[in-house]
Parts: structure tokens; sequence; C-alpha cells
């Protein structure tokens, strides 16, 4: 079974930082997709030119032929930029997926959750805690999330939001740049000891973890996961460099 | 689709389609300069001393180097480009190794011998028909520009098929069992292509 191409709707943009949109694309023919899966875009010139690209699908599956993607802007990005500055809603392009099977969190996963972003690794994650909280799943679940600046926070109020419902969320954040008066969370990069203060009792032994972020944050969270005593086949890692957009 | 859709307002980067690059990007990739990396899990830490390359399957007697030996084997450079299926494109990737054909003079294949799968440290594996792997198409590289290979590429040594998509070079890599018959690896159980021809656009089931 091929995945077959079909023109995606823009039926909504949502600006959630100053450098990140997110766009609610219809598609006529979309079979559904699971959380932390992935779609491709291609756009295509006048010309015949096309570039692709794939993009972390933030929304929970609903059953309805809709997504919404959340982009970084990418300086120097070639599709990225297009996206912030040229779509506007009623806008078209070709999309197919759902792609992925392995960075996955299924619903009825009954295992302490770990989840660790950085940036805009945010995105797959977030697919996650929506589809977490759409189905009223309770079992303990913890966000470790890495962010430059408080206004580089995407998602921060539904975050507050989803942490609040009692459902067993904890949300913890680092701001690595600068940090708001009165903060109150971490103010440095994601370090050994501050995994093991954040899943000090979060039942790492039988955890599932999902870590998706630039390189050396991935790289740090994953190995210093294994030697909290997180099985290595339980750690599940996406990466993205400086490269793409 | 049909061929005469045209994204409103698109018009895209040209750089990459310079003269130098003309019949060596295939669709839908762009070029990249740095080097980025994807992995499924953590990055396995092998110390040399324990490191092993092993062949086996239907071969008359399997074989196993320590890394002293491997790397002792005739080396060659190879300079390559190499497409990855999240879309980027390197060109004139440059890495010292052994490759396949060398390799596999030190074993007596079976006739029934069609296919190969690569397997790492960390438990992934990946597929590859026997002839994909020889005639100068494959090798084990340990250098990458120069250095040895770092581990969140590979290292200390990972296995390269430049003309399939990337994660066909297992990272990693520690041995290569030949079958007769087909047998998926990792992320070709998870819906990517069986062979990954990236000038055929081969990027996941179907295609």
């Amino acid at each position: 079974m091929a995945l077959a191409w079909q023109l995606a709707t823009v039926v909504g943009i949502r600006l959630e930082t100053p450098h990140v949109k997110s766009y609610a694309l219809e598609l006529p023919a979309w079979p559904g997709h699971r959380a932390g899966q992935h779609v491709d875009l291609r756009l295509t010139a006048e010309d015949g030119y096309q570039a692709q690209r794939s993009y972390s699908i933030a929304s929970a599956p609903t059953g309805a032929p809709r997504v919404e993607l959340t982009v970084e802007r990418v300086k120097e990005g070639e599709v990225s930029p297009f996206l912030h500055d040229v779509v506007v809603v009623g806008d078209t392009f070709e999309a197919r997926g759902p792609i992925g099977g392995y960075f996955v969190w299924e619903p009825d996963a009954t295992a302490p959750l770990v989840l660790v972003a950085g940036g805009s690794g945010i995105v797959p994650l977030m697919a996650m805690l929506r589809h977490r909280a759409t189905v009223g799943a309770n079992a303990p679940a913890t966000l470790l999330y890495s962010s430059r600046t408080a206004s580089d926070v995407i998602y921060g109020a539904e975050l507050d939001a989803l942490a609040t419902r009692g459902d067993g969320l904890r949300v913890v954040q680092t701001l690595t740049r600068q940090q708001p008066p009165g903060w109150s969370g971490y103010r440095r990069r994601i370090d050994r000891a501050m995994l093991a203060e954040v899943l000090a009792g979060a039942g790492e032994n039988a955890a599932q973890a999902f870590v998706c972020g630039p390189t050396p944050l991935v790289e740090v969270v994953a190995q210093g996961l294994v030697g909290l005593g997180v099985p290595a086949q339980r750690v599940k890692t996406e990466r993205f460099g400086p490269s793409g957009g | 689709m049909s061929e005469r859709y045209v994204t409103r307002g698109f018009v895209g980067r040209r750089a990459e389609t310079a003269a130098a690059t003309v019949g060596r990007v295939p669709p839908g990739q762009y070029v990249t300069s740095d080097f980025p990396v994807l992995s499924a899990g953590p990055t396995p830490h092998t110390a040399l001393s324990e490191w092993t390359f092993t062949i086996d399957g239907l071969l008359a007697a399997p074989v196993t180097w320590r890394w002293d030996e491997f790397t002792e084997l005739p080396t060659q450079d190879f300079v390559v480009d190499i497409s990855c299926v999240t879309k980027w494109t390197k060109l004139n990737t440059r890495w010292r190794g052994v490759s396949l054909d060398r390799l596999l003079e030190h074993v007596q294949l079976e006739p029934a011998a069609a296919f190969a799968v690569a397997w790492s440290d960390g438990g992934y594996t990946t597929n590859v028909p026997l002839p994909d792997l020889l005639n100068g198409q494959a090798f084990v590289a340990w250098d990458y520009d120069g250095r040895p290979l770092a581990p969140e590429h590979g290292g200390p040594a990972r296995l390269v098929v430049p003309h399939l998509y990337f994660w066909k070079s297992a990272k990693w890599v520690r041995g290569l069992r030949l079958l007769e018959r087909d047998q998926p690896g990792f992320w070709e159980s998870f819906g990517y292509h069986n062979r990954g021809d990236p000038w055929r656009e081969q990027r996941y089931s179907g295609d």
C-alpha cells in the first residue's frame, strides 16, 4: 500500500511563539495517525521545481481528516520560511502520511511515561500529551521541557492547563538563556543531575521514554536516562540538527 | 497527484541546483553542508577491546575480526554522496574503511546466499540484497573526514551503502548475516521501503 500524495488545505494558522506557527490541515483521504508520527509536505514551484520536508504532527488522533503541524521558522531554510511568510488560510499543498511507526505512544500503555523535549522537539511529544488527555489516561507522566527563553516556550498555556488536570502529569521546565522575574523552574541546559532530580520516584525502571530535540540534548538525555536505569530499548529518540527547514 | 499542481507562491531555493550538483541530488532531496544525526535510541558506546565484526549465515564457516585485525585489512578511501530519507543529501563525504568485497574474500558463500542483514550494537538491523553490497558499492568505515568516526555518527564503525537511503548504512555495525530469503530490518518493519533507492524515491513501503 503506497502512501499517496493528497492535497491538504490550510484551515487554520496560529502563532505559537515569535518563530513558531501551527497549521491546521484538512486532508481528504487521511487514514488517521498515532501520536508521534509525521507527515511529508511537497511544494511545487511554477517551473516544476519541488521541495519536500517531514514535519511532526502536533495534534492527537481524532478520527477527523485533519492534522495540526507546528513548524519553527528556520533562518536560511527553504520550506519553513515559505510556510511562515507566504502561506495563508485556504492555501493548499501536497501531503502524505502518516510516516513512522517507532516513535509512537499508544494510549493503552501503562508504563510511566517520561518525555524530554528541547525547543520544537516538544511537537511530537505534545501529540502524545494531547492524546493522553483525550483518552483519559492517568498512568504517571513527566515532561521535562527545555527552551531558551520564556517567549520561546511552545504550547505554554496549554501545558499549564494539562498539568492541573490531576491525571498524573507533571510538567517541569528549564529556561537556558534568560528567565523572567520569579521563575521557579530550572535555569540551565538539561544534564544528568537534573534528570535524576526530576525523575526521582518516577518509576524509571519501568518507564517508557521519548526524547526529541537537537542532537546534543538527545545525546545527554538518552545516555542519562540509561544511566538512571531506564532500559535502553525503552528510550526512543528523535533528533533534529541545525540543518533542515 | 496531477503533475500540473503548483503551490501558490512557492519559489524554492535554487542555489543547490548549481552546475556542480546537477545529476547528483535525487528527487525530493535538498543539499546540506552539515551532517544531521538521526537514530531511534541511545548511542551505544562499545569499547574497542570488546568490539568484533562477524560475518555469518550461509557460509562454509563464519569469520570474526577483532578491532585491531579489522582495521588492518586492506583499507581504501571513499568519497561518496549520501542521501537520508528525511530529505537531506550531503555531497563528497570522505570515509576510510574496508570494502565489502575485501571482507567477503575471507568467506566462502553458499550459492543460496542472496540477502544480508547488518546488525548493530543497540539492536538495530537493516536488510540489503547481496548484489547491493558488491563491486565497490559498500564498505565498513571507521574514519570520517580524516578523523575517527564519532559515536553519534555510528562510530566505532558503520556500514556505508551510499547508493541507498542512509538508514541502510547501519551505525555501530557489528556484523553481517547472509541469508537465502529477505528479512526486513528495523525501519523496513516500520513502513519504510524495503530497498530504499533514492533515485527511484523509494522512501516508504509501496513507493
